[in-house]
């Protein structure tokens, strides 16, 4: 191949995720390997087994990665190494304290099963568009999965809320992949739906307001939400999946007036949570009166949320360092509030780096509903992309009080199988549908279309000129040079 | 679709931005008010970990800080010679945490932990340098040497307190009690070792971990009270140390069907009559409670009072009030008067009654810290000598001290006499009135009688009477000439 054509192709990059990967395996092993030495106990073969799994279950996903999906996104997978491997070494860290033991061995053992069950649906899947033909049966599995844990017999309350069921004695929060499920069918269904939607409306001064019997999806969104609050006493999760659908339909119809109707139903639905449950209201009381004596005396009250705050403070702008600190004061440390625990030991730098690594992750998600061809894909894209930032939004603004505070798990980091699960599912769908983005050409059973047609009816990149999309032009382009050229052919 | 797209990421953009002002509002702005919230916990745990500043006696360290590595706390606290100044240090446990609140630890905590406001200026530099707070150093106005003195005197199983102080200034040279205990194993870091030490040492009879038995543990003082009596009599102007009094063998209680007796194997019964001076110096009961009987009861009061009854001190470890309460008959009255009944005396209420009779009737505030110096070795805190009150004038003192070299030359004193210089003192057997046949066995006084300088009480509680009168006595001497140079 001449090298100008070389230069031309989009490259696969994987060289870049294999060397960010070795950093990744360094940080989180690296951390680990710090926990034990600042700890006093004996490095030995059980770090070098955890080390090593670890690092085969990388490289492993890696070379998946170069087999199936070779211009899948570079970044993703190593930014999620180190996440999940700092979880585990922070999780290993507090099972050092008197009320935590062997949970760092178990996040392991999920973390194995999670990247497991990412590569075989990497494998299986090979294109995240089979997806849209699970459109509503992924709504059927999702109210299954939403309403398991109020089912007699199965569910189980634990911290007030009910969102575990227990099978064989293993817990499990099935809401975990409802997130997937759900992101799946609104992709789907606003995929098929977008252009009545779009058509339709009635227009109000400057905005387009949508027909009443349009609205129905929303509302249907919207009593789940209500009901996931009300039924299972999960104020996280009822937010998360609500916005995820006002994001999901605002960015299916680039019409502001979804956002509007969608802010009036969080403010109505929030207004009615509060005045008639008992559990947000009490999160709201909490989260307002935090230091009040009383109510970080009373039983559910603000005191896991005073110490974590206080946990925070101590460790300051630089941290205590890890295995310095006491974040077995917090309740929950190694899960709900295992971001004051980083926060303690790792202070503001080290938890603000964390956060940056969740911005850069979320917007590699973005970047694949960007550059992806397809209605189904951007939507499903950046409906998971949402997914994650809302997960963190709600975890750490819950922490340091910028929202009320309620009971979900900063995805990667905390202890929970679950969730690890669910994350990683959703990593495998992200990287497929980058893959798809930045292939340079797309000749598949699915699609009815062949060569240049392939990318789509509306090229997603046309008519963008500022500095941010010059670098994505350059790529477009480069793409176009591939598609003009037939498959294995060398001539321009 | 991907403006869209792009609108949302701004959005989302925007909702980590405000995350990450929440957090630098959290840990880098609101961090003073957080950590210094008492619910907060953390604080306790880096406190527990600092260096604390070390305290020494006559220069030599008993109590210091070094680093340890071992632990998540920085630093350990280690003591030296613990068994000699357990009772004074108290221990500082990382696990409780903080000092425990028997000793200097506890008393000048902020102090050793560099928290006092004369160590203001301290903090702020240590702030800006980045080096470890370090906390002040206090020297405590202990004699070494004399206090290792009063550890070989007491028999190890015996409950015994030794005091010496400096009766011109108040300063405490000697402060021991038996038993003792090794602080070390209480300043451990871990939490099970700690628990058990804990445990173990909880099962000593006799040995109190949490307050200092020679300042916080008032017991019945017997006829050492004479001391409060006598003054309470020779300031009514009614008796002279030559005033005759009746000295019957028993003395019937008013309202009562009990009597109170004079010891039958003591000198009393030799007089029926005798003048107070002999009475005073063989520790006869009769005439004293007939003569509290006499004066009323305010009259006792207010002498105890004058001596500091009634009343806690800071020396600066807390000292427990001493108590004469209100009694509810001359019965119980008549009793009080000879150290009995209801009222109670801490050793170092004792030491301070010897010590105001010795210095002309000028009571000297106790103290126990010579000076408390930064750790760049500038003077912060440097105890002048206080007086604490004026309890008598000097003929009534001169009265009290003829009386209590009477009783050391010709009374119940005479193991304290010396051949070096003369002894002033007072005896006391106090029935414990547990059934099991012990008593409180006292000495308090001092010497030169002459020109008195140093002040003495030797007191054992539970103690077998015999053994109690012959270790008193000697050990009082013992420390005396130990004390007093040729």
């Amino acid at each position: 191949m001449a090298p100008a054509q070389k230069e031309a192709h989009p490259r696969p990059r994987r060289n870049v995720e294999l060397l960010l990967l070795v950093l990744a395996l360094t940080i989180g092993i690296g951390a680990q390997v710090l926990v034990g030495l600042n700890l006093e106990d004996t490095i030995d073969e059980r770090y070098y087994i955890e080390g090593g799994a670890q690092a085969a279950l990388a490289l492993a996903f890696h070379v998946v990665l170069r087999l199936r999906a070779k211009y899948a996104d570079p970044f993703i997978l190593p930014i999620v190494v180190t996440l999940n491997g700092l979880g585990i070494a922070m999780i290993h860290r507090l099972d050092f304290t008197s009320q935590y033991e062997g949970v760092a061995d178990r996040q392991l053992l999920w973390t194995g099963l999670s990247m497991a069950a990412a590569m075989l649906l990497l494998v299986l899947l090979k294109d995240h568009r089979k997806l849209r033909q699970l459109t509503y049966i992924s709504l059927a599995a999702s109210v299954v999965l939403l309403f398991l844990p109020i089912v007699p017999g199965v569910g189980q309350d634990i911290q007030g809320a009910q969102v575990w069921i227990s099978i064989g004695g293993m817990s499990f929060q099935p809401g975990e992949l409802a997130k997937i499920t759900l992101a799946i069918f609104f992709a789907g269904f606003l995929a098929n739906n977008r252009d009545l939607i779009l058509l339709a409306g009635k227009r109000i001064g400057p905005m387009t307001f949508p027909r009443l019997q349009d609205l129905g999806p929303l509302f249907l969104a919207w009593l789940i939400a209500m009901g996931v609050l009300i039924v299972q006493n999960d104020l996280g999760n009822a937010l998360m999946f609500f916005g995820l659908f006002v994001a999901v339909i605002y960015v299916a119809t680039s019409r502001i007036s979804w956002i509007m109707i969608g802010g009036v139903l969080v403010a109505a639905g929030g207004l009615l949570a509060y005045q008639f449950v008992w559990h947000a209201r009490n999160r709201f009381d909490i989260w307002l009166n935090a230091f009040d004596q009383e109510i970080y005396e009373q039983l559910y009250g603000s005191h896991q949320l005073v110490q974590g705050l206080f946990g925070l403070a101590h460790g300051g702008l630089t941290g205590t360092g890890l295995g310095s600190g006491s974040p077995q004061i917090v309740a929950l440390a190694n899960s709900d509030m295992i971001i004051v625990a980083f926060g303690e030991e790792l202070g503001f730098i080290g938890l603000s780096a964390m956060l940056v690594l969740y911005l850069i992750l979320f917007s590699r998600y973005m970047r694949a509903g960007l550059g992806t061809r397809d209605h189904f894909g951007k939507l499903l894209a950046v409906g998971l992309a949402v997914v994650l930032v809302l997960q963190v939004f709600v975890v750490v603004g819950g922490i340091t009080r910028v929202i009320p505070m309620s009971g979900l798990v900063s995805p990667f980091l905390a202890a929970g199988g679950s969730a690890l699960l669910a994350n990683w599912l959703i990593v495998a769908i992200v990287l497929l549908i980058s893959h798809a983005a930045r292939r340079p050409i797309v000749v598949g059973p699915m699609l009815n279309t062949t060569g240049a047609g392939a990318s789509g009816t509306e090229d997603p990149l046309r008519g963008r000129d500022t500095a941010e999309q010059l670098a994505v032009r350059d790529e477009n382009t480069a793409e176009h040079a591939a598609v003009e050229s037939p498959p294995g052919g060398e001539q321009r | 679709m991907n403006n869209a797209i792009r609108h949302t990421w701004v959005v989302s953009v925007a909702m980590f931005l405000s995350l990450f002002v929440a957090l630098s509002l959290t840990q880098v702005v609101f961090t003073d008010s957080l950590n210094s919230d008492p619910r907060n916990s953390r604080q306790l745990i880096a406190d527990a970990g600092a260096p604390r500043g070390p305290i020494t006696v006559d220069g030599t360290v008993i109590a210091e800080s070094v680093p340890s590595d071992t632990t998540q706390y920085d630093y350990q606290r280690i003591y030296h010679e613990p068994e000699l100044y357990s009772h004074i240090t108290g221990y500082f446990s990382v696990v409780t945490p903080g000092p425990n609140q028997s000793g200097i630890e506890y008393a000048l905590n902020e102090y050793l932990s560099g928290q006092s406001d004369a160590q203001f200026f301290d903090r702020i530099s240590a702030l800006f340098t980045g080096d470890t707070l370090m906390g002040a150093q206090v020297e405590l106005t202990l004699d070494p040497e004399l206090q290792r003195l009063a550890y070989d005197l007491i028999p190890n199983d015996e409950r015994g307190t030794i005091i010496l102080t400096d009766l011109r200034t108040g300063e405490i040279k000697v402060m021991m009690s038996k038993p003792s205990y090794d602080t070390n194993e209480l300043a451990v870091h871990s939490t099970s070792q700690f628990h058990e030490t804990l445990e173990r040492l909880e099962e000593v009879e006799g040995l109190h971990l949490n307050y200092n038995v020679a300042t916080n543990n008032p017991i019945f003082p017997g006829s050492v009270f004479k001391l409060v009596t006598g003054l309470a009599m020779l300031e009514s102007g009614d008796y002279e140390p030559d005033t005759e009094l009746e000295n019957p063998s028993e003395l019937e209680l008013p309202l009562t069907e009990s009597t109170l007796p004079n010891f039958a194997d003591g000198g009393c019964h030799q007089r029926q009559e005798a003048e107070l001076n002999w009475i005073f110096a063989q520790s006869c009961n009769t005439p004293f409670a007939a003569a509290a009987m006499d004066l009323g009861e305010d009259a006792i009061l207010e002498a105890a009072e004058a001596y500091g009854w009634n009343e806690a001190l800071r020396i600066p470890i807390y000292v427990q009030p001493s108590r004469f309460p209100e009694v509810a008959d001359d019965a119980e009255l008549a009793r009080s008067a000879i150290g009995q009944g209801s009222v109670t005396a801490t050793p170092l209420q004792m030491n301070m009654v010897a010590s105001a009779i010795g210095n002309g009737g000028t009571l000297m505030q106790p103290q126990m810290v010579d000076t408390i110096r930064g750790s760049d070795l500038q003077l912060l805190s440097n105890p002048e000598p206080q007086v604490l009150n004026e309890v008598m004038d000097r003929s009534t003192a001169d009265a009290l001290t003829e009386m209590m070299v009477a009783t050391v030359e010709e009374g119940t004193g005479w193991r304290a006499d010396s051949g070096r210089f003369q002894v002033a003192a007072k005896t006391g057997t106090a029935q414990r009135g547990d059934g099991d046949n012990t008593v409180n066995s006292w000495i308090t006084g001092f010497a030169p009688a002459d020109d008195p300088q140093y002040a003495v009480t030797v007191v054992y509680e539970g103690i077998e009477m015999s053994r109690g009168n012959e270790l008193t006595g000697s050990q009082m001497l013992t420390m005396l000439e130990a004390v007093i140079e040729e």
